[in-house]
Protein backbone atom coordinates (compact mmCIF):
# COMPACT_ATOMS: atom_id res chain seq x y z
CA UNK A 1 0.00 0.00 0.00
CA UNK A 2 2.44 2.11 0.96
CA UNK A 3 5.14 1.99 -1.80
CA UNK A 4 8.58 2.94 -1.79
CA UNK A 5 8.14 6.00 -4.10
CA UNK A 6 5.22 7.08 -1.66
CA UNK A 7 7.29 7.34 1.10
CA UNK A 8 9.85 9.01 -0.74
CA UNK A 9 7.60 11.90 -1.75
CA UNK A 10 6.16 12.20 1.75
CA UNK A 11 9.61 12.54 3.10
CA UNK A 12 10.83 14.86 0.75
CA UNK A 13 7.91 17.27 0.36
CA UNK A 14 7.93 17.34 4.26
CA UNK A 15 11.78 17.99 3.99
CA UNK A 16 11.11 21.34 1.85
CA UNK A 17 7.99 22.61 3.38
CA UNK A 18 10.03 22.07 6.77
CA UNK A 19 12.99 23.99 5.47
CA UNK A 20 10.91 26.66 3.70
CA UNK A 21 9.41 27.42 7.35
CA UNK A 22 12.82 28.23 8.66
CA UNK A 23 13.84 30.32 5.64
CA UNK A 24 10.51 32.18 6.46
CA UNK A 25 11.17 32.41 10.14
CA UNK A 26 15.13 33.24 9.93
CA UNK A 27 14.19 36.23 7.49
CA UNK A 28 10.97 37.30 9.59
CA UNK A 29 13.19 37.24 12.76
CA UNK A 30 15.10 39.91 11.12
CA UNK A 31 12.29 42.62 11.67
CA UNK A 32 12.66 42.29 15.79
CA UNK A 33 16.07 43.70 15.35
CA UNK A 34 16.17 47.64 15.74
CA UNK A 35 19.87 49.05 14.93
CA UNK A 36 21.32 52.09 15.95
CA UNK A 37 24.42 52.66 13.77
CA UNK A 38 26.35 55.11 13.61
CA UNK A 39 28.86 57.12 10.91
CA UNK A 40 30.85 60.04 10.54
CA UNK A 41 32.75 61.13 7.21
CA UNK A 42 35.30 63.78 7.20
CA UNK A 43 37.19 65.04 4.36
CA UNK A 44 40.74 65.69 4.76
CA UNK A 45 42.09 66.69 1.59
CA UNK A 46 40.52 67.85 -1.95
CA UNK A 47 43.46 66.37 -3.61
CA UNK A 48 42.98 67.94 -7.25
CA UNK A 49 39.49 69.58 -8.83
CA UNK A 50 39.44 69.84 -12.27
CA UNK A 51 37.67 69.91 -15.46
CA UNK A 52 38.21 66.94 -17.85
CA UNK A 53 38.23 67.07 -21.77
CA UNK A 54 35.20 66.32 -22.14
CA UNK A 55 34.01 68.98 -20.05
CA UNK A 56 32.70 66.83 -16.98
CA UNK A 57 34.26 68.04 -13.31
CA UNK A 58 36.29 65.55 -11.40
CA UNK A 59 37.25 65.75 -7.96
CA UNK A 60 39.71 63.58 -5.93
CA UNK A 61 39.66 63.64 -2.19
CA UNK A 62 41.12 61.81 0.93
CA UNK A 63 38.12 60.62 3.21
CA UNK A 64 38.30 59.60 6.73
CA UNK A 65 35.52 57.29 7.08
CA UNK A 66 34.39 56.09 10.81
CA UNK A 67 31.42 53.92 11.27
CA UNK A 68 30.07 51.08 14.23
CA UNK A 69 27.64 49.25 12.26
CA UNK A 70 28.02 46.13 14.29
CA UNK A 71 24.29 46.66 15.76
CA UNK A 72 23.11 45.90 11.89
CA UNK A 73 24.36 42.44 11.77
CA UNK A 74 21.71 39.29 13.41
CA UNK A 75 22.31 35.44 12.96
CA UNK A 76 20.98 35.92 9.22
CA UNK A 77 23.26 38.36 8.54
CA UNK A 78 25.76 37.03 5.85
CA UNK A 79 27.08 40.29 4.93
CA UNK A 80 26.89 43.85 5.08
CA UNK A 81 27.72 46.13 2.20
CA UNK A 82 28.74 49.92 3.11
CA UNK A 83 29.20 52.64 1.19
CA UNK A 84 29.49 56.24 1.38
CA UNK A 85 28.06 58.76 -1.61
CA UNK A 86 28.08 62.05 -2.64
CA UNK A 87 24.61 63.31 -3.29
CA UNK A 88 23.90 66.57 -4.96
CA UNK A 89 21.41 68.85 -6.89
CA UNK A 90 22.63 70.44 -10.54
CA UNK A 91 20.47 72.62 -12.55
CA UNK A 92 20.36 69.40 -14.82
CA UNK A 93 19.90 67.23 -12.20
CA UNK A 94 17.92 67.25 -9.41
CA UNK A 95 19.93 64.24 -7.94
CA UNK A 96 23.58 62.83 -8.42
CA UNK A 97 24.45 59.81 -6.39
CA UNK A 98 27.89 59.48 -6.85
CA UNK A 99 29.90 56.37 -4.82
CA UNK A 100 32.97 57.09 -3.56
CA UNK A 101 34.23 54.59 -1.71
CA UNK A 102 32.55 51.07 -0.73
CA UNK A 103 33.45 47.71 1.42
CA UNK A 104 31.60 44.60 3.04
CA UNK A 105 31.99 43.91 6.22
CA UNK A 106 31.90 40.09 6.21
CA UNK A 107 31.13 39.66 10.14
CA UNK A 108 30.02 41.41 13.27
CA UNK A 109 34.01 41.30 14.07
CA UNK A 110 34.84 43.98 11.69
CA UNK A 111 31.91 46.24 11.87
CA UNK A 112 33.12 48.93 13.60
CA UNK A 113 36.01 50.76 11.91
CA UNK A 114 37.95 53.30 10.91
CA UNK A 115 39.39 54.02 7.37
CA UNK A 116 41.65 56.56 5.83
CA UNK A 117 41.31 56.55 2.30
CA UNK A 118 40.90 58.20 -1.23
CA UNK A 119 37.77 57.99 -3.04
CA UNK A 120 37.77 54.53 -4.68
CA UNK A 121 35.74 55.36 -7.44
CA UNK A 122 36.04 58.39 -9.45
CA UNK A 123 33.93 61.65 -8.81
CA UNK A 124 32.89 62.71 -11.93
CA UNK A 125 29.77 65.02 -12.23
CA UNK A 126 27.66 64.79 -15.32
CA UNK A 127 29.02 68.69 -16.68
CA UNK A 128 30.61 71.08 -15.36
CA UNK A 129 28.93 71.96 -11.59
CA UNK A 130 30.73 71.28 -8.97
CA UNK A 131 32.55 75.04 -8.15
CA UNK A 132 31.39 75.95 -5.07
CA UNK A 133 28.80 72.66 -4.97
CA UNK A 134 27.53 72.01 -1.63
CA UNK A 135 27.01 68.36 -1.28
CA UNK A 136 25.71 65.39 1.15
CA UNK A 137 27.62 62.45 2.08
CA UNK A 138 25.54 59.51 2.72
CA UNK A 139 26.59 56.07 4.28
CA UNK A 140 25.03 53.63 2.82
CA UNK A 141 24.22 50.11 3.97
CA UNK A 142 23.11 46.94 2.41
CA UNK A 143 22.05 43.74 4.49
CA UNK A 144 22.97 40.73 2.79
CA UNK A 145 21.12 37.96 4.58
CA UNK A 146 21.74 34.30 4.71
CA UNK A 147 18.13 33.64 3.29
CA UNK A 148 15.53 35.77 2.63
CA UNK A 149 14.71 39.63 2.74
CA UNK A 150 17.20 42.40 2.12
CA UNK A 151 17.21 45.55 3.95
CA UNK A 152 18.88 48.58 3.22
CA UNK A 153 18.97 52.47 5.24
CA UNK A 154 21.52 55.40 4.92
CA UNK A 155 22.69 58.06 7.28
CA UNK A 156 23.06 61.26 5.92
CA UNK A 157 25.46 63.54 6.74
CA UNK A 158 25.63 67.40 5.32
CA UNK A 159 27.79 70.45 5.18
CA UNK A 160 30.54 69.83 2.76
CA UNK A 161 31.31 71.92 -0.08
CA UNK A 162 33.74 71.97 -2.74
CA UNK A 163 36.19 74.65 -3.52
CA UNK A 164 35.28 77.53 -5.87
CA UNK A 165 38.74 76.95 -7.73
CA UNK A 166 39.94 74.37 -9.67
CA UNK A 167 43.13 73.07 -8.14
CA UNK B 1 -17.91 -16.87 -35.39
CA UNK B 2 -16.80 -12.71 -36.36
CA UNK B 3 -17.98 -11.11 -33.38
CA UNK B 4 -16.51 -13.72 -31.08
CA UNK B 5 -13.59 -12.83 -32.35
CA UNK B 6 -14.04 -9.00 -32.54
CA UNK B 7 -14.62 -9.31 -28.61
CA UNK B 8 -11.44 -11.18 -28.11
CA UNK B 9 -9.64 -8.28 -29.22
CA UNK B 10 -11.73 -5.61 -27.67
CA UNK B 11 -11.44 -7.27 -24.26
CA UNK B 12 -7.82 -6.46 -23.45
CA UNK B 13 -8.67 -2.70 -24.67
CA UNK B 14 -11.44 -2.47 -22.54
CA UNK B 15 -10.05 -3.56 -19.58
CA UNK B 16 -6.92 -0.97 -19.83
CA UNK B 17 -9.55 1.36 -18.00
CA UNK B 18 -9.66 4.59 -20.01
CA UNK B 19 -10.53 6.56 -17.02
CA UNK B 20 -7.46 6.18 -15.23
CA UNK B 21 -6.07 7.43 -18.00
CA UNK B 22 -7.66 10.41 -18.48
CA UNK B 23 -7.44 11.29 -14.96
CA UNK B 24 -3.71 11.03 -15.03
CA UNK B 25 -3.57 13.29 -18.14
CA UNK B 26 -6.19 15.84 -16.21
CA UNK B 27 -3.64 15.86 -13.04
CA UNK B 28 -0.36 16.18 -15.46
CA UNK B 29 -2.47 19.73 -16.66
CA UNK B 30 -3.39 20.66 -13.45
CA UNK B 31 0.70 20.66 -12.39
CA UNK B 32 1.50 22.37 -15.12
CA UNK B 33 -1.06 24.73 -15.50
CA UNK B 34 -0.73 25.46 -12.10
CA UNK B 35 2.81 26.08 -12.19
CA UNK B 36 2.04 28.64 -15.01
CA UNK B 37 -0.42 30.30 -12.78
CA UNK B 38 1.90 30.92 -10.09
CA UNK B 39 4.63 32.36 -12.04
CA UNK B 40 2.11 34.36 -13.90
CA UNK B 41 0.54 35.79 -10.76
CA UNK B 42 4.08 36.04 -9.24
CA UNK B 43 5.08 38.72 -12.93
CA UNK B 44 1.57 40.37 -11.60
CA UNK B 45 2.39 40.94 -8.32
CA UNK B 46 5.97 41.76 -8.33
CA UNK B 47 5.43 43.88 -11.34
CA UNK B 48 8.87 42.73 -13.01
CA UNK B 49 8.72 40.34 -16.13
CA UNK B 50 10.98 37.83 -14.79
CA UNK B 51 10.10 37.64 -11.20
CA UNK B 52 13.07 34.84 -10.20
CA UNK B 53 16.16 34.66 -11.22
CA UNK B 54 19.30 32.17 -10.84
CA UNK B 55 22.70 34.22 -10.04
CA UNK B 56 25.01 32.74 -13.21
CA UNK B 57 28.13 34.45 -12.23
CA UNK B 58 30.32 35.08 -9.27
CA UNK B 59 30.49 38.44 -10.26
CA UNK B 60 28.66 39.73 -6.87
CA UNK B 61 30.18 36.86 -4.56
CA UNK B 62 30.34 36.57 -1.74
CA UNK B 63 27.05 38.24 -1.10
CA UNK B 64 25.49 36.05 -4.38
CA UNK B 65 27.04 32.57 -5.54
CA UNK B 66 26.95 31.17 -8.71
CA UNK B 67 23.16 28.98 -8.22
CA UNK B 68 21.61 31.32 -5.45
CA UNK B 69 17.73 32.65 -6.50
CA UNK B 70 16.89 35.91 -6.35
CA UNK B 71 13.55 37.47 -6.01
CA UNK B 72 12.71 40.64 -7.81
CA UNK B 73 10.18 43.41 -7.79
CA UNK B 74 9.97 46.37 -10.10
CA UNK B 75 7.49 49.31 -8.47
CA UNK B 76 7.60 53.22 -9.31
CA UNK B 77 9.93 54.10 -6.70
CA UNK B 78 13.09 56.01 -7.96
CA UNK B 79 16.00 53.55 -8.32
CA UNK B 80 19.11 54.72 -5.88
CA UNK B 81 22.98 53.60 -5.58
CA UNK B 82 23.32 50.45 -3.29
CA UNK B 83 20.42 48.76 -4.61
CA UNK B 84 20.68 45.61 -6.90
CA UNK B 85 19.53 45.62 -9.98
CA UNK B 86 19.12 42.84 -13.32
CA UNK B 87 19.59 44.87 -16.48
CA UNK B 88 19.17 43.99 -19.93
CA UNK B 89 22.12 45.05 -22.09
CA UNK B 90 21.47 44.92 -26.42
CA UNK B 91 23.48 42.22 -27.72
CA UNK B 92 23.65 39.75 -24.81
CA UNK B 93 20.86 37.48 -24.36
CA UNK B 94 21.35 36.94 -20.38
CA UNK B 95 20.58 39.43 -18.10
CA UNK B 96 22.99 40.68 -15.44
CA UNK B 97 22.55 41.25 -11.74
CA UNK B 98 24.83 43.89 -10.38
CA UNK B 99 24.84 46.89 -8.03
CA UNK B 100 24.17 50.53 -8.96
CA UNK B 101 27.18 52.78 -7.57
CA UNK B 102 26.11 56.03 -9.12
CA UNK B 103 22.61 57.59 -10.57
CA UNK B 104 21.51 60.87 -11.98
CA UNK B 105 18.13 61.60 -12.15
CA UNK B 106 16.89 64.71 -14.39
CA UNK B 107 14.36 67.56 -13.06
CA UNK B 108 11.59 68.17 -14.93
CA UNK B 109 11.57 63.51 -16.30
CA UNK B 110 12.52 62.22 -13.90
CA UNK B 111 14.65 59.95 -16.50
CA UNK B 112 17.70 58.27 -14.82
CA UNK B 113 21.28 57.41 -15.75
CA UNK B 114 22.84 54.71 -13.69
CA UNK B 115 26.25 52.96 -13.17
CA UNK B 116 26.50 49.94 -11.98
CA UNK B 117 29.48 47.22 -10.34
CA UNK B 118 29.88 43.48 -9.74
CA UNK B 119 30.83 43.59 -6.01
CA UNK B 120 33.64 41.03 -6.56
CA UNK B 121 34.44 43.01 -9.84
CA UNK B 122 37.49 45.20 -9.88
CA UNK B 123 35.82 47.82 -11.77
CA UNK B 124 32.65 49.74 -12.82
CA UNK B 125 30.49 47.47 -16.26
CA UNK B 126 30.90 50.65 -18.56
CA UNK B 127 33.33 47.82 -20.42
CA UNK B 128 30.76 45.14 -20.36
CA UNK B 129 27.59 47.96 -21.75
CA UNK B 130 27.01 48.00 -25.12
CA UNK B 131 29.74 49.89 -27.42
CA UNK B 132 29.33 54.10 -26.92
CA UNK B 133 26.46 53.18 -24.36
CA UNK B 134 27.63 54.93 -21.03
CA UNK B 135 24.47 54.72 -18.67
CA UNK B 136 22.10 51.90 -17.81
CA UNK B 137 18.51 53.77 -18.04
CA UNK B 138 15.41 53.05 -17.37
CA UNK B 139 13.83 50.72 -19.76
CA UNK B 140 16.51 48.48 -19.76
CA UNK B 141 16.05 47.44 -16.00
CA UNK B 142 13.92 44.43 -15.89
CA UNK B 143 13.67 44.35 -11.72
CA UNK B 144 15.64 45.15 -8.65
CA UNK B 145 16.45 42.25 -5.92
CA UNK B 146 14.05 42.41 -2.54
CA UNK B 147 14.98 38.91 -1.52
CA UNK B 148 17.34 36.15 -1.47
CA UNK B 149 17.36 32.18 -1.68
CA UNK B 150 20.91 30.18 -1.87
CA UNK B 151 21.83 26.84 -3.53
CA UNK B 152 18.06 26.77 -4.61
CA UNK B 153 18.97 27.38 -8.60
CA UNK B 154 21.59 25.03 -8.73
CA UNK B 155 19.36 22.58 -10.33
CA UNK B 156 19.05 25.12 -13.35
CA UNK B 157 22.89 25.58 -13.19
CA UNK B 158 23.53 21.82 -13.61
CA UNK B 159 20.94 21.48 -16.20
CA UNK B 160 22.13 24.33 -18.42
CA UNK B 161 25.45 22.90 -17.83
CA UNK B 162 25.33 19.36 -18.62
CA UNK B 163 22.17 18.96 -20.96
CA UNK B 164 22.02 15.30 -19.96
CA UNK B 165 21.11 15.99 -16.48
CA UNK B 166 17.77 17.52 -18.14
CA UNK B 167 16.93 14.21 -20.32
CA UNK B 168 17.73 12.36 -17.04
CA UNK B 169 15.56 14.22 -15.48
CA UNK B 170 12.75 15.07 -17.39
CA UNK B 171 13.12 11.25 -18.49
CA UNK B 172 12.33 10.15 -14.91
CA UNK B 173 10.08 12.09 -14.46
CA UNK B 174 7.83 10.99 -17.08
CA UNK B 175 8.44 7.44 -16.38
CA UNK B 176 6.99 8.15 -12.70
CA UNK B 177 4.17 9.45 -13.87
CA UNK B 178 3.70 6.98 -15.84
CA UNK B 179 4.83 4.33 -13.30
CA UNK B 180 1.91 5.81 -10.64
CA UNK B 181 -0.96 4.67 -12.57
CA UNK B 182 0.29 1.59 -11.08
CA UNK B 183 0.77 2.70 -7.85
CA UNK B 184 -2.86 4.35 -7.68
CA UNK B 185 -5.18 1.52 -9.25
CA UNK B 186 -7.45 0.12 -6.66
CA UNK B 187 -6.79 -3.59 -5.49
CA UNK B 188 -10.20 -4.60 -6.96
Amino acid sequence: MHSFGHRANAVATFAVTILAAMCFAASFSDNFNTPSPTASVKILNINWFQKEANGNDEVSMTLNISADLSSLFTWNTKQVFVFVAAEYETPHNALNQVSLWDGIIPAKEHAKFLIHTTNKYRFIDQGSNLKGKEFNLTMHWHIMPKTGKMFADKIVMTGYRLPEQYR
Amino acid sequence: MDALRMRNVMEPIRSMQIRPVFAQIISLGMILTSALIIWKGLVVLTGSESPVVVVLSGSMEPGFQKGDILFLHMNKDPIRTGEIVVFNIEGRSIPIVHRVIQVHERHDTAEIDILTKGDNNPDDDRMMYASGQLWIEQQHIVGRAAGYLPYAGWLTIAMTEKPVLKYLLFGALGLLVVASKELERPDW
